[in-house]
């Protein structure tokens, strides 16, 4: 099992929910983040001139997938996350996952996810 | 005379749309702080509310309006309000009673506190901002609403104009919230130019829609009757408000984008333009008046803000000092005879601007002075400045224990 953590457009989300659930993964943990990669900060409007604020808004998105499923996933989530700008499309990680239980009925390991 | 129920049904209304101008300052101030502040600086305003409404009917009334000491202050005749009752006054708006007249004023008192308090958020600690508050109306609010408005009051003798308080109100907190916060010094961070994000601006375009809709009362309401005069001073009002909301959007427009921060802002530095005209000029006046507020308030803010010296959080000088200053001095431009029979520059009386502009020199060094030695003393006594410690956590916390967005669950 792996975790996949990918950090991308807030308004991507839609798109790449819509591809995990092609490939079959409903289950997701979403959240709003603020972050920077190369894309550094953000320049808002004062009542006169502008500020920078350091970090963006961003979405987390973690699912927790099969090993063999790792590529397919990769794959649904950076083409439609992809933008074509320049920069700050996001990252992905992947980490390996010891272990998993379904609340609900107490079953282990790859059939809980 | 006797009592006209239209006019006393009016000054009712107004009295309460003035004092609806206090949590709107609340929120509009409340707005644009971090959220670990959000919660202090409103309270500033509303503890003021509470504060400024006790003193008032105690002693404050009956020093800024009792029956003149000459020509500086007014004596203890009303102290409690005894001998202030159903009837009109003698001297102050005839035509109603005169409970109603300095319920009136108490809110023009109340904000006028309030207004210094943008100056200071986020770092002033609260018991010492009450402090100084009370000390600040006694010492400063209180004379010079007795000079200009007072009967018998020296600078009103001196025809100085000034309708609803473009000198007691805006250039008064203007110049006092510059003079407390150079003793109180900037926020932490604020020379290294972190970036201060303001919490909520739907919440300050709410407080500066609730200041607009206030501003009726506080403009039209000082005619304190009924009639025409009220119904100039309202549109006239309206009308600089709009006109600065409208050129501050350009503004920020050629500079980058028409930001609602902007916009909102504008609407209040015209407003606060308007106040001592409102009742001496015409109603398309308002277009100028509130044009050139706008202009004046933007660059000035704009030099503080690249100069990076003084944290005058909240720009209430950039807003109020310089809104009110200019407007003050059109006052004694543009005031028409056929309006309320006086007469300034446009009319051919040359006098009128002099005497503007001494009124706004003399509140100037006044309220600069007394205001600066006032904070010294409430710095040295019990200390004007959270710790460290307080500040990086947050007034919220750590001077009320609460914070504003709580839950777990958004």
């Amino acid at each position: 099992m792996k975790k996949i953590e990918a950090i991308i457009r807030e308004e991507r989300l839609d798109a790449v929910r819509i591809a995990l659930e092609g490939q079959s993964y409903f289950g997701m943990t979403v959240s709003e983040v603020s972050g920077r990669g190369r894309q550094k900060g953000l320049t808002l409007q004062w009542r006169v001139g502008e500020y920078c604020v350091n970090f963006l808004p961003k979405i987390k998105i973690e699912v927790v997938v099969l090993d063999e499923d790792v590529p397919k996933v990769l794959n649904a989530i950076t083409t439609n996350a992809r933008t074509g700008e320049e920069r700050g499309d996001g990252k992905i990680f992947i980490i390996p996952v010891e272990g998993a239980v379904r609340v609900r009925t107490g079953e282990m390991g790859e059939n809980a996810i | 005379m006797s009592i006209n129920s239209g006019d006393t049904a009016w000054l009712l209304i107004s009295t309460a749309l003035v004092m609806l101008m206090t949590p709107a300052l609340a929120l509009f101030y409340g707005g644009m702080v971090r959220r670990k502040n959000v919660l202090s600086t409103i309270m500033m305003s509303f503890a003021i509310i509470a504060l400024v409404s006790i003193l008032w009917v105690v002693y404050g009334y009956t020093l800024s309006f009792g029956p003149d000491k000459g020509g500086v202050i007014g004596g203890l005749d009303w102290l409690g309000l005894m001998g202030v009752g159903q009837e009109p006054s003698s001297v102050y708006a005839k035509t109603v009673p005169h409970l109603a007249f300095m319920m009136f004023q108490a809110t023009f008192a109340i904000i006028t506190v309030a207004l210094i308090t943008g100056a200071v958020v986020e770092r002033i600690k609260f018991g010492a901002l009450l402090i100084f508050s009370a000390l600040w109306l006694t010492l400063v609010y209180c004379p010079v609403a007795h000079w200009v408005w007072g009967s018998g009051g020296w600078l009103g003798k001196l025809d100085a104009l000034d309708f609803a308080g473009g000198t007691v109100v805006h250039v008064n907190a203007g110049i006092s919230a510059l003079a407390l916060t150079l003793v109180l010094g900037p926020r932490k961070g604020f020379k290294e130019r972190i970036p201060m994000e303001p919490n909520n601006i739907p919440m300050v375009v709410l407080g500066a829609a609730l200041l607009w809709f206030g501003w009726f009362g506080f403009n039209a309401g000082s005619a304190v009757t009924a009639g025409g005069l009220a119904s100039s001073a309202f549109v006239v009002t309206n009308t600089a408000g709009a006109s600065a909301a409208f050129t501050w959007m350009i503004l920020g427009w050629i500079h980058r984008r028409p930001s609602v921060l902007g916009a909102a802002t504008g609407a209040i530095v015209g407003l606060a333009a308007i106040t001592p005209a409102a009742g001496f000029v015409q109603p398309w006046v308002g277009i100028p008046i509130g044009a050139i507020a706008a202009m004046l308030s933007y660059y000035v803010m704009t030099w503080r803000s690249k100069a990076n010296k003084i944290d005058e959080s909240l720009d209430v000088f950039a807003c109020h000092g310089v809104g009110g200053t200019w407007g003050v001095i059109a006052t004694g431009i543009f005031a028409t005879g056929a309006v309320n029979g006086v007469k300034g520059l446009i009319d051919d009386n040359w006098l009128q601007v002099p005497i503007q502009m001494t009124a706004i020199v003399v509140i100037v060094a006044f309220a600069f002075s007394i205001t600066w030695l006032l904070a010294k003393l409430v710095d040295v006594t019990v200390g004007l400045r959270v710790t460290k410690e307080e500040e990086t956590v947050g007034l919220d916390i750590s001077q009320h224990g609460e914070r504003a967005y709580g839950g777990l669950l958004r």
